[in-house]
């Protein structure tokens, strides 16, 4: 029980002290509002909005997760409240993920501005949801996680942001969103597998409007792995680089 | 019973080594200074004692517990005041409190009661709908103090309570330092104010290039020097080779030039100062000022370790830029 008020208060503390801010709230909102707004504008029709959707909900979840995760944990390191985590009487498991849930919480949010604003220009009533809202949550914990990766390999706050970038763009274009898989060249095609995105945009893709190349069972598997060994990964660097 | 009980604890950084065979026992109640320079280990082995760095070689056991086999079983009985004030700026005084306390398990109302018991305690109150990025460095000091009392340790470390802040502020942590330990918390305390250690410790452990010099009580510390006599004697125009003449005149006395104007005189007997006057009168020095002084802990520390405790105070807040 003890662990879990921990837990909540972390969890807490982090969404007022960082993902309510105005600022963030700002970013959580706009951006995914100007991505869809940009991607309807240039898409061919209502029939096109449901293919633009998963592109534009994946984006969000990612810029808005790893960007907010990587800055705050490498914010508090840098002011060594973090420390003050690691003194605590909480497994260091159980704190990272208390750490780590606001930013899945607002990967989530972020994930339903481009939702909201389908749901006024089409009928989202075929969407399969069941899928979609388990593969949402599953790109944002696999984002967060990756955000948690790159704050743990960095020390300073610009770094963060510079490394962030090295995994994002790639994985952008590779992933499936602008240009179909099948269509990349014979040497980059592997490397899209190698990134969690191309399987959650393939269950999006999926459930909106039933274009996807893989299984559903094998896509939530890929993901499902993806978190954990980035979980895991940031679990194992934490303790070899935070606690000397 | 022991509240803490080191062995052998060692601790290397690449080609340093920051701590080396570090063994120490605290005692229930007690209010155990660890003392040394900066960069001497004192960090390292909170680190270390603590759970934020793990030794190489050595066993650390809290209440019972053996640390170094499972750091995080002894947490709940350990608070940490680290050497910068580390509380959330962007939360108020009275959320940190809470906040620290939360992470211990407490519950709202007792969490939210004992905040507000130590904002008391602590002066603290007037600003507890603060931001801790608004409060000034003292106050900063005061509020971790209590941020890592809140949960009642049993045993709490606090790393340089006292460094970079105003007269008035550290004389209250001090006070409040003390009274924490007449309520029975164990303290462990480092600190490169030797004045500090000497009114607040019981037991010192001296700490230099990683390595305890000496461990002792204050009062045992203090007695070796404690029939010394001690003189300051402040004069102008005294010339080069003063001291040379006045050691030569006076066998039986021990002269030091501190400074050109500055004299300090030290005997087993005690100093007649009329002789030692008229014989500078005598050769044109003029003196000024002659005082009385009480040998300290910091002689001690000075003659065990070779180190003066002024360079050390100056190294120490000028490398920091602590709170």
């Amino acid at each position: 029980m003890k662990r879990w008020i921990a837990f909540w208060n972390i969890f807490v503390k982090d969404l007022r002290a960082y993902y309510l801010k105005p600022p963030n709230i700002s970013w959580g909102l706009i951006f995914p509002f100007a991505w869809t707004g940009m991607f309807f504008i240039k898409s061919g029709g209502v029939q096109d909005v449901l293919r633009m959707v998963p592109g534009v909900i994946s984006l969000s979840i990612l810029f808005g997760t790893t960007s907010l995760l990587s800055v705050t944990v490498t914010f508090e390191k840098k002011g060594k409240s973090f420390d003050r985590l690691l003194l605590a009487p909480i497994p260091l498991n159980l704190l990272m993920l208390a750490k780590t849930s606001g930013a899945i919480l607002f990967g989530v949010v972020n994930a339903f501005v481009p939702i909201l604003m389908a749901a006024f220009l089409t009928d989202l009533s075929q969407v399969n949801w069941g899928a979609a809202i388990p593969a949402i949550v599953l790109i944002a914990m696999s984002s967060t996680f990756l955000g948690l990766f790159v704050a743990v390999s960095v020390s300073e706050v610009f770094e963060a942001q510079t490394f962030s970038n090295f995994f994002r763009f790639p994985m952008v274009f590779l992933c499936g969103l602008f240009f179909p898989i099948e269509r990349l060249p014979i040497f980059l095609k592997p490397l899209s597998y190698l990134f969690p995105l191309t399987y959650g945009v393939d269950i999006l893709h999926g459930s909106f409007h039933g274009g996807h190349m893989m299984a559903f069972s094998t896509d939530f598997t890929a993901l499902s792995l993806f978190c954990m060994v980035l979980f895991l990964i940031s679990l194992r660097n934490i303790g070899k680089r935070w606690i000397l | 019973m022991n509240a803490l009980s080191i062995q052998g604890l060692a601790k290397r950084f690449g080609d340093v080594q920051a701590v080396s065979d570090v063994s120490v026992e605290v005692l229930e109640g007690e209010l155990f200074g660890f003392l040394g320079p900066n960069g001497a280990g004192k960090t390292t082995t909170i680190n270390m004692l603590t759970g934020l760095a793990r030794p190489d070689t050595g066993t650390v056991r809290i209440g019972g517990i053996d640390c170094t086999q499972n750091p995080k079983a002894a947490q709940h009985l350990t608070g940490v005041v680290p050497d910068e004030s580390n509380l959330y700026p962007e939360l108020t005084g009275f959320q940190n409190l809470c906040f620290c306390a939360a992470l211990y398990g407490i519950r709202k109302t007792e969490r939210e009661n004992r905040a507000r018991e130590l904002l008391d305690t602590f002066s603290l109150t007037d600003a507890k709908d603060r931001k801790f990025v608004g409060y000034s460095k003292g106050m900063k000091r005061k509020l971790t103090i209590a941020a890592g009392i809140i949960h009642r340790p049993h045993i709490l470390f606090l790393d340089e309570p006292t460094t970079g802040i105003d007269v008035a502020s550290a004389r209250q942590i001090r006070q409040l330092v003390a009274d924490l330990n007449q309520s029975g918390t164990t303290i462990f305390l480092t600190t490169h104010y030797i004045e500090e250690a000497e009114r607040l410790c019981g037991r010192i452990a001296f700490i230099v290039k990683g390595s305890i010099v000496r461990i002792d009580t204050v009062a045992d510390l203090i007695q070796p020097i404690q029939d010394k006599h001690v003189m300051q004697i402040a004069v102008s125009n005294a010339g080069a080779r003063l001291e040379y003449k006045l050691t030569a005149a006076f066998p039986r006395l021990a002269f030091q030039c501190l400074n050109l104007g500055l004299i300090r005189v030290e005997s087993d007997q005690p100093i007649r100062i009329g002789p030692l006057v008229r014989f500078m009168e005598a050769l044109g020095v003029e003196v000024n000022e002659a005082r009385r002084m009480r040998l300290s802990l910091e002689d001690v520390f000075v003659r065990i370790t070779g180190i003066e405790a002024d360079a050390m105070k100056k190294e120490k807040e000028k490398g920091g830029g602590k709170p």
